[in-house]
């Protein structure tokens, strides 16, 4: 039988260790609801979200009582809508119209995101990929919940340089709508390479084709447990070191796989995966940056940052692999700079730039991730920034990801605020010499060398 | 059965024991299993209770026991004992 010192421990990490679920994410195809009428579509797509969601919130709630511990979000992730609205949607504005439609969806059932204003064009654009991808500025300017993704390249395919090219503009073109709030558009706007199918985390996620009809996927999370745990080895070795994370890892995860299959029981819906992530809060104390602290580094972005980061990451993995019957996702330590209060302090001293943080990407899940940077910053920089970062996922055969956001009329030694779970941000410079030649290329940057398995 | 582990934490005074379990007695909830520590004038319990037969949803003793604590002056948690298991067993 359980004993009081394993109840204790378990309810320390939930009180004061900020131990939660972070989100419950419900996938839910929408490829049936495709029609060559606008409004036939729109119709089908409200109906088939709020009956399959009705009581995602509710569940959320009630399993969160039953085990004492905090279920953060409650969203949904859908069919990328550039496939959905192929058929009936003609011009952009189509598009915009869809993404009102999924804004009251997500209204209507509680959930606070809904992910899958998606486009997958990792090797080549249609015509209604890229009607969608010219709306993206527009409908994350018109819609609260609603977020985006575009996938422009992956090992198997390449890069689409066109798509990289592209979402620089969109990227700067949401940025100037949304001004009026530290141009927060971009906090819903995500460019990937190798984007996975299954990932419950936003902005990024979508319900891949490759997926059931609905599906129940969870993410994790704890940073501020596995900090505590280090703390009180602060002389250890190595050895010892990745065991405590190892250890803590396990029982996170382990919360997340209950609550996974009671969502699962209690909604009839399938489940699919835990996503591994340790990802962290603007609360002090829920930090991967303190993680890196207590590893030994004065200051994350200092030598050794990125080994760190290695180590954490592969260790998480280990522990949670063996708790979980199926891992998925994104599955590693994430680096959001606006939504970690250790990562905000380490670029507001100086002792994080961008090109670490992108170093760090190379050993971690998922990218530049929420990072403010000077609203002067060009088109053609901003889509030098997303090739570089969807290099390293091409050649490493691993989930990059940017997430920038320029925050227009504000430069270097200011602050960004977004609020919320987005936190707020330091504005990070970013190197001013020009990658225009390069980016004003046509065509794909072919797929490496390594890809070719078959 | 259907397991639940309640904690009760808090500074020591009369009565903590009794107005818990009267109130479990009332909504037909059995105890299981009790123990309890007191450290520096903190009083610490863990019960285990079986809710199989309880008079009332699960989350609705939740929200009364951590009423009934606050009248006593403790904090007290119920929460399904499987959060505990799943954590601590492999």
């Amino acid at each position: 039988m359980i004993n009081v010192f394993e109840v204790n421990e378990t309810n320390k990490m939930i009180e004061q260790e900020k131990l939660d679920v972070r989100t419950i994410t419900m996938g839910i195809s929408l490829l049936d609801c495709c029609d060559s009428d606008l409004e036939m579509t729109k119709k089908k797509i409200y109906q088939k979200i709020t009956e399959y969601a009705r009581d995602l919130v509710k569940v959320g709630e009630e399993i969160a009582c039953d085990y004492g511990i905090p279920i953060v979000n409650k969203r949904i992730s859908i069919t990328p809508i550039s496939l959905v609205g192929a058929s009936c949607c003609k011009t952009s504005d189509d598009y915009v119209a869809l993404a009102r439609v999924l804004d009251r969806a997500a209204k209507e059932v509680g959930v606070n995101f809904i992910g899958g204003y998606s486009a997958l064009v990792s090797k080549g654009m249609t015509r209604s990929d890229e009607l969608l991808i010219r709306s993206i500025p527009r409908a994350m300017e018109v819609t609260e919940r609603v977020c985006s993704s575009v996938n422009v390249g992956s090992t198997k395919t390449g890069l689409n340089m066109d798509a990289v090219r592209m979402m620089g503009e969109i990227v700067l073109e949401t940025a100037e709508r949304t001004k009026d709030q530290d141009s927060i558009g971009c906090a819903k706007l995500v460019v990937f390479c190798n984007a996975p199918d299954d990932n419950p985390f936003m902005a990024g996620a979508f319900h891949g084709v490759t997926e059931a009809d609905a599906i129940i996927n969870v993410g994790v999370s704890g940073p501020g447990v596995v900090k505590c745990a280090l703390e009180q080895i602060p002389d250890a070795d190595f050895e010892t070191l990745c065991e405590t994370i190892k250890r803590t890892a396990f029982k996170i995860t382990r919360v997340g796989q209950l609550v996974a299959q009671e969502a699962s029981r209690r909604l009839g819906v399938a489940f699919g995966i835990i996503d591994l992530s340790l990802a962290p809060t603007p609360a002090v104390g829920d930090s991967v940056a303190d993680i890196l602290e207590a590893i030994g580094l004065e200051k994350v972005g200092a030598p050794g940052t990125t080994a760190a980061l290695a180590l954490l990451n592969d260790q998480v993995k280990k522990g949670g692999v063996m708790a979980s019957s199926y891992v998925g996702g994104l599955s590693g330590a994430f680096i959001p700079v606006s939504e970690d209060q250790g990562m905000i302090d380490a670029v507001a001293t100086g002792a994080l730039t961008i090109e670490k943080l992108e170093a760090m990407t190379c050993v971690c899940s998922v990218g530049l991730d929420m990072i403010a940077i000077p609203g002067d910053t060009s088109a053609a920089s901003i889509s030098g920034i997303i090739a570089d970062e969807a290099a390293i996922g091409m050649v490493n055969q691993k989930t990059t990801a940017v997430r920038v956001i320029p925050v227009i009329g504000k430069g270097v030694g200011e602050t960004a605020q977004f609020g919320g779970l987005l936190g707020y941000a330091p504005i990070i410079p970013v190197n001013r010499w020009s990658c225009g030649q390069f980016i004003s290329r046509k065509g794909r940057i072919p797929a490496p060398i390594h890809s070719f398995k078959n | 059965m259907e397991k639940a582990v309640i904690t009760v934490v808090g500074k020591d005074t009369v009565g903590i024991i009794a107005g818990i379990c009267t109130y479990l007695a009332a909504r037909n909830v059995n105890i299981l299993d009790i123990s309890q520590t007191i450290v520096k004038e903190y009083f610490n319990m863990m019960m285990i209770v079986d809710l199989s037969k309880a008079s009332q949803p699960f989350g609705e003793i939740v929200k009364e026991l951590s009423s009934v604590g606050e009248e006593i002056g403790v904090a007290v948690h119920c929460q399904r004992e499987e959060i505990f298991t799943k954590m601590h067993r492999i």
